[in-house]
Order: C-alpha cells, then sequence, then structure tokens
C-alpha cells in the first residue's frame, strides 16, 4: 500500500470531474426525459378512460338508436298490414260491384234479345201461318181482306 | 514457477510510475523500485485506467442522454434508465433532502466503481503481456487495488460531508451540537452545571474526541473496505495464475464470485455515500 499525492489528487480531481459532467450533462436530460414519459404514461392512461368512458357512453346511445329503429320499424311494419287489409278489402268491395254490375248488364242484355227474337218469331208465325192458311184455303182466301184477322191470331200466339 | 513467483506476484502489483529523480522526470521502467516510497510520484497505470473508465461511462451515458426519446428507448438507453432508476431509487429511498449533486454523484461513484472493479474480471496476464509487448513492463490493470484511487474518492466524498454539515447545521450545530454533545448528551443525562455550562467541557472534549474519530471513520472505512475487497480478489486471481492448467476451473468459479464481489462493492460504496450525505442533512 503506497500513496502517492499527485495520483490521489489527480483521482480526487478526476472525480470531480466526472461527477460534475454527470451531473450537467448525463442526469438533468435523463430525468427530464422519465419525467416527461410518466407525464405521457399519465396522459395515455387519462386519454384511454376518456375513451372508455365514451365508449361506454356510445353504447348506450347505440342501444337507445337500436331501440327506437327497432320500434319505428314495427310501427311501419303494423301499418303496411292494416294498410295491405285495408286494399284487399276496399279491391273485394269494388270487384264485387263491378260483378254486380256486369251481371245485370248481361241479364238486361239477354232479356232484350229474347224480346227481340220473340217479336221476330212472332211475326215469322204469323207469315207461316198466313202462308199456312194461304196454301189451305188457296182461293177463298183473300189475305188482304182477312189481313186483320191474321194480324190478331198473331199477336195472339 | 515456485522459484519466481515472488516475482510474478510482485510484479504484477507493481504500478507503473512517473517520479522527479534529481529533478528530472523517470518512469520506473527497468528500475522497479526508483519510484518506491516517493510521495511525489505519478502511477501512470492507475491515473490512464481510472481516467479511461471515467470517460468510458461519461461518454456513454452522455450520448445517451443526448439522444434520449420518450418512446421507443433502445436498448442501451433501457439499460442506461435501469442504471439511473436504480440509482435514483436508491438515492430517494434514503435521502430525504434536496440536493442537485448527491444523485450524479452516486450514478457516478457506482459506475465509476463497477467498470475499475470490472477489470478485475479480465484474466490477470492479458493487459500486462500485451503491455510488455509494447515495451511498458509494468501495469497495474485494476484501479481500484490502488488506494490512491479510492482514497481520492472517499476523501471527496468526506469534504461533501463537511460541506453539507457546516451548510445544512451551521459551524456551531455542526461542531457543538453534532460532535460534542453526542453521543454522551450532558443535558440528558442530568449532569448539573450548578450555573456554569464550562463543567460540561470534559464530556464535552471526550464526545468531540469520540465523533472525531467517527466521523474520520467515514471516509477511511469507505476506501479501505473497496481497497481491501480489490486487492484481495487481484491477489487470488494471480495466487490462481499461479497454478498452471488447474488454474482454469479455479479461475471460472472465483471469476464467478468475485462479480458478485465486484458489484457488491460499486453498490456499497455507492450506498454509503448516500447515507453519509443523508447523515450529513439530518440532525439525529
Amino acid at each position: 500500500m503506497e500513496l502517492n499525492i499527485p495520483t490521489f489528487l489527480g483521482q480526487t480531481i478526476a472525480m470531480i470531474v466526472f461527477v460534475w459532467f454527470c451531473m450537467k450533462f448525463v442526469w438533468p436530460p435523463i430525468m427530464n426525459m422519465l419525467e416527461e414519459r410518466q407525464a405521457q404514461i399519465a396522459e395515455g392512461l387519462a386519454a384511454a378512460d376518456k375513451g372508455n368512458r365514451a365508449l361506454e357512453e356510445a353504447e348506450v346511445e347505440k342501444q337507445s338508436i337500436l331501440d327506437e329503429a327497432r320500434g319505428q320499424a314495427r310501427e311501419i311494419i303494423d301499418h303496411a298490414n292494416t294498410r295491405g287489409g285495408s286494399i284487399v278489402d276496399e279491391a273485394r268491395t269494388e270487384a264485387g260491384s263491378e260483378k254486380e254490375r256486369i251481371l245485370a248488364a248481361a241479364q238486361a242484355e239477354v232479356e232484350q234479345e229474347a224480346n227481340r227474337a220473340r217479336e221476330e218469331l212472332r211475326g215469322q208465325v204469323g207469315v207461316i201461318a198466313v202462308a199456312g192458311a194461304e196454301k189451305i184455303l188457296q182461293r177463298e182466301i183473300d189475305s188482304a181482306t182477312h189481313k186483320d184477322l191474321l194480324d190478331k191470331l198473331a199477336a195472339e200466339i | 514457477m515456485a522459484s519466481n513467483s515472488g516475482e510474478y506476484i510482485e510484479h504484477h502489483l507493481q504500478n507503473l510510475q512517473a517520479c522527479t529523480v534529481d529533478g528530472e522526470w523517470v518512469t520506473n521502467l527497468g528500475q522497479t523500485k526508483i519510484c518506491s516510497g516517493n510521495i511525489w510520484a505519478v502511477n501512470l497505470d492507475t491515473m490512464f485506467f481510472t481516467v479511461t473508465l471515467g470517460a468510458l461511462f461519461c461518454f456513454l451515458f452522455w450520448r445517451v442522454a443526448k439522444n434520449i426519446e420518450t418512446g421507443k428507448p433502445g436498448k442501451l438507453q433501457a439499460m442506461v434508465e435501469m442504471v439511473v432508476e436504480f440509482v435514483d431509487g436508491s438515492v430517494k429511498d434514503t435521502f430525504h433532502g434536496k440536493s442537485p449533486v448527491i444523485a450524479p454523484l452516486a450514478l457516478t461513484i457506482v459506475c465509476w466503481v463497477f467498470l475499475m472493479n470490472l477489470m478485475d474480471l479480465i484474466p490477470v496476464d492479458w493487459l500486462p503481456t500485451a503491455a510488455h509487448l509494447v515495451g511498458i513492463d509494468y501495469l497495474k490493470v485494476v484501479p481500484s487495488t490502488d488506494p490512491n484511487v479510492t482514497f481520492g474518492m472517499s476523501i471527496s466524498v468526506f469534504f461533501l460531508i463537511l460541506y453539507y454539515s457546516f451548510k445544512i447545521k451551521g459551524v456551531g450545530g455542526f461542531v457543538v451540537g453534532e460532535l460534542m454533545l453526542n453521543p454522551l448528551n450532558p443535558k440528558e443525562l442530568g449532569i448539573p452545571t450548578f450555573g456554569f455550562r464550562i463543567l460540561w467541557l470534559p464530556i464535552m472534549a471526550f464526545n468531540l474526541i469520540l465523533e472525531t474519530v467517527a466521523l474520520l471513520a467515514k471516509p477511511l472505512s469507505l476506501s479501505l473496505r473497496l481497497f481491501g475487497n480489490m486487492y484481495a480478489g487481484e491477489l487470488m486471481f494471480i495466487l490462481i495464475a499461479l497454478l498452471g492448467l488447474y488454474q482454469l476451473p479455479l479461475h471460472f468459479g472465483w471469476a464467478v464470485f468475485h462479480i458478485l464481489i465486484v458489484t457488491l462493492q460499486a453498490y456499497i460504496f455507492m450506498m454509503l455515500t448516500i447515507v453519509y450525505l443523508s447523515q450529513a442533512h439530518e440532525a439525529h
């Protein structure tokens, strides 16, 4: 164990210089960084917390919007159902009345046609009867003199 | 081997020195003992290694500190941060005052001492042999085996202790309150003064002697502990290196154990520095 003053003093000075350097250039930036990082982490955690809360709120809002939409949809469907029913009913009554109308018109036409045929037949029966009578009576019966008799007969048929 | 093993050990424990002989600067190359006992000699190898290692520490940490990033730290930055946070935690646990010096001081001490101690793990012959090849015959590689180093560091700590003691407690508070009224406090012991406080003087003188010894023991124990541990460790390595082939397992075992000592001694030096300085800040 040998002590000598220059080495000893040199060590002391070297240590002072290194400590000074560390104090000046090493410690503050690292500490600043660590503090900054702490702040950043705290900030990040707070932001995450806020985000979570916003998410929860959004979830609630979503649920309420969804419920509302569901209600609206049900309403629309109900409305459509009643509207459809009423349209069908309307169509049914309309169709019924149309049927009746067409039926009535057809019946009227048929009757008219039958009447016309009947008139025609009546006329033709008269002619045939006259022709028959003509053939039977030939000379005695003058169609002109017996016309009113024949007309009466035709009317009776 | 046995015949020159003494020489071998002595050779390994010899510093490369420079001193003035007859007004001229000479080194001890070729004249081993020329500087022995000369109190004005310079241990060149010690100075070289301590300054190099200290500069290495400063450079490494400075580079990291300069390019430091909050977001994505690199591996080196992560290591530096780990060391810094460890030191900061130790300081904050022990020292409750406010001082811009103590934490950087503790960081410098722990890193510097660790690096100096770490030189012990380099096989004992490597660097001296390499130095021999360039003509330097003596090279003591582990700076913390040089008492000049450990004393130099502990004296700086000692002066910081004195500085803070005087600054925080005042001259009277420190010299009278701290050194003279402890550990035997005449007031608490109930020693009567009969109106003359001067009657306490013998007790105070007794306290002063005790406390001064205790105060001086702080830097002395601080430096001798480190020096003793590292010197003994280095000596063990040298002795193991003398064993020839058997040195391999032994060297390995001792080196593994020495990793613990290297780290532990650096930590103890730092921790005691913090404790002493925090004691200087607080009255007990």
